[in-house]
């Protein structure tokens, strides 16, 4: 249920800009957050506290993919199939992660604790093939490590980001999509290797 | 040529992100000695230096920004689009997960130059390790008066707000950003007006790349001649390539430009054991691909145009013999349809039939007369859409059967899989799904 606390949260959003409505955006994030996907509850909610009809608000729900409209469960498994990290093995990821959950391309697990999406590029083709879990990167993965992070999910246990911190759920992660503070900025690495491939060359004087 | 890291330069130090780690390396010194200054005067520098915008298209900033017009009464804005989503593209996300705050000094530079007094970085929302650094970021500066009112007794106020989007790769279009940012479907617009003139709620606005904004800062602070000391003429200055695919060391690089693709192979590490390249592409999949004939060519705006392709991002991919392109380029059209945003009928109808077609291809079951109707379907798309997606979803076809037309004449009885083991292609070893 949209509780008051979440609509002044989305009125909080929208007094961040020039004109409320740009805080579309962030508000279904905010609904995916509270309600584990786009309800119809949660887009009369925007439309009132934006003072457009619920149909513009469907609008803009339908045309971005991230937002879902049945309840994603715990975690969000994405996994690249675009050429780079399709055809370097995001492929193979994808077929035995799909095998794994019983799910399909954008549709829940068996069990309903999983999302599983077949996902665009994800701005990190140095570490192909890149899957996501609730949208932060686990970089450079075989079938098998995608199946064994999926495990580890499943088993409650801790699992962390390679460039990002410890997974949480997929809620908390729309929580920082509604732009609200996670404190988890601080942890957790950010830069590895692979982002420092040409600094490494230029400071160990190899190329003087 | 050698690697020259500027904005990468401190990547290393595992505090960069903080404000004060940024601060140990003369950060927010450019932004000191910009308030100082006459805004026209830094227009006038980024003018002079040459600055291209890194995003893919290549025009000049400075010029960009001289187009908002001054004295106008109206609010204006900076928009910066960290929309990164090109396939292929990986360098804006990692500038904001680890130099946010380059990012940001260049943000408030930037938006006193155009008089700015608010500006907007919108996030693609698939990427939430990048936005919670730029978000910790501007809370950092605004907690130490470098965002907010009055900053360091300027007179100049400035509002930043971070914005996510929700998985939409047209919103890095920057007309389509806008209407994103605005709360509605992202779809590009109409041009004329330019933003310059009437974009962001209809008032004059400067939509720049994260990379383009990241080299204000150092412009400022070291001068026009000394950024000119990199590149070209036409391309001067240095450029973040993130190098991907077949090679050993993939990665970031970063580099004047000018640089060939075959001094930035080397430096990581040449091909993988065995591999030799098949084809690669400057700068995402909306640029045309080269071959191994073109790795002696500078990596400039200039030299790519004049080779047949472009600049694009400076990210190039890297495939080897073990790829074959009938695949590769059928991915790459069924993304272009999966993101066609479904304004201009010729990119959305266009994109679902030559993707049909390439399926076809793909699968063993192509015809000669149907390489014919895909050269006719790209011809229908290129030029006739309001934006450059339905563009870019003409150009890998006609650039692959450029180089690769046997591929496709085997496709017309092979498929894919049966001509090149997708095993082969596979980074890892010995896994069949």
């Amino acid at each position: 249920m949209i509780t008051e606390s979440t609509r002044i949260k989305m009125r909080e959003l929208a007094g961040r800009y020039p004109n409320p409505r740009s805080a579309l955006l962030p508000m279904l994030h905010l609904v995916q957050a509270e309600q584990d996907e786009v309800t119809t509850e949660g887009i009369a909610a925007c439309a009132q506290e934006l003072e457009i009809t619920q149909a513009e608000v469907t609008a803009v729900a339908t045309f971005y993919t991230m937002y879902k409209h049945s309840p994603v469960g715990k975690h969000h498994i994405g996994v690249c199939i675009n050429t780079l990290c399709g055809l370097l093995g995001g492929d193979a990821v994808y077929d035995r992660v799909a095998e794994r959950l019983g799910a399909t391309h954008n549709g829940p697990s068996a069990d309903g604790n999983f999302w599983l999406e077949r996902i665009e590029c994800q701005a990190a083709c140095t570490h192909a093939p890149v899957m996501t879990v609730d949208w932060e990167f686990m970089d450079d993965v075989t079938p098998q490590s995608a199946v064994d992070v999926i495990d580890k999910l499943a088993a409650g246990e801790e699992v962390w980001s390679t460039r990002g911190p410890m997974i949480r759920d997929f809620q908390a992660t729309e929580h920082t999509l509604a732009m609200a503070e996670d404190d988890l900025a601080t942890i957790g690495n950010c830069v590895d290797e692979k982002m420092l491939a040409g600094l490494k060359i230029a400071k160990s004087g190899a190329q003087q | 040529m050698k690697l020259t890291p500027v904005i990468t330069e401190h990547w290393d130090d595992p505090e960069l992100y903080t404000l004060d780690g940024y601060k140990s390396h003369g950060g927010y010194e450019a932004l000191a000695k910009a308030l100082t200054s006459d805004p026209d005067s830094i227009i006038a520098t980024v003018k002079d230096s040459g600055l291209r915008g890194r995003g893919g298209a290549g025009f000049p900033t400075g010029l960009k920004w001289s187009f908002v017009p001054q004295n106008d009464g109206k609010p204006h804005y900076l928009v910066v689009n960290a929309d990164e989503s090109e396939p292929g593209a990986c360098k804006d996300i990692p500038i904001m997960m680890a130099n946010p705050h380059a990012l940001l000094e260049g943000v408030i530079i930037s938006s006193f130059a155009i008089r700015a007094n608010h500006a907007f970085i919108y996030i693609r929302g698939e990427v939430p390790a990048a936005i919670r650094k730029v978000a910790f970021a501007v809370k950092q500066a605004r907690e130490a008066g470098l965002i907010g009112k009055n900053i360091q007794g300027s007179g100049f106020d400035l509002e930043v707000t971070v914005h996510a989007g929700a998985g939409a790769y047209i919103c890095g279009e920057e007309t389509a950003l806008l209407d994103s940012l605005e709360g509605y479907r992202g779809q590009p617009r109409l041009k004329p007006p330019f933003p310059a003139v009437a974009g962001l709620y209809a008032s004059p606005t400067v939509i720049n790349n994260v990379e383009t904004i990241a080299n204000i800062p150092y412009i400022i602070d070291r001068g026009v001649d000394w950024f000119r000391q990199f590149g070209t003429e036409k391309s001067p200055g240095f450029k973040v390539f993130a190098v991907s695919g077949h090679v050993q060391r993939p990665g970031i690089y970063e580099a004047p430009l000018g640089i060939t693709m075959r001094e930035l192979l080397d430096f990581a590490g040449g091909m993988r054991p065995g591999a030799e390249l098949k084809f690669w592409l400057p700068g995402g999949s909306s640029v045309p691909m080269l071959t191994a004939d073109h790795l002696d060519l500078p990596l400039t705006y200039e030299a790519m145009v004049e080779a047949g392709s472009m600049l694009g991002t400076g990210t190039p991919m890297i495939f080897d013999q073990t790829v074959s392109v009938v695949k590769a380029v059928t991915r790459w059209l069924e993304f272009y349809k999966h993101e066609s945003c479904g304004k201009c009928t010729p990119c959305r109808e266009g994109t679902y039939w030559i993707t049909g077609v390439l399926e076809k291809f793909e699968h063993g079951n192509g015809t000669t007369g149907e390489m014919e109707t895909l050269t006719t379907l790209c011809g229908q798309i290129a030029g006739r859409s309001f934006c450059a997606l339905g563009d870019a979803a003409a150009t890998p076809y006609p650039a692959a059967i450029k180089y690769f037309s046997d591929e496709f004449t085997a496709a017309t009885h092979t498929s894919a899989d049966e001509q090149f083991d997708p095993v082969a292609s596979y980074v890892f070893s010995g896994v069949r799904a």
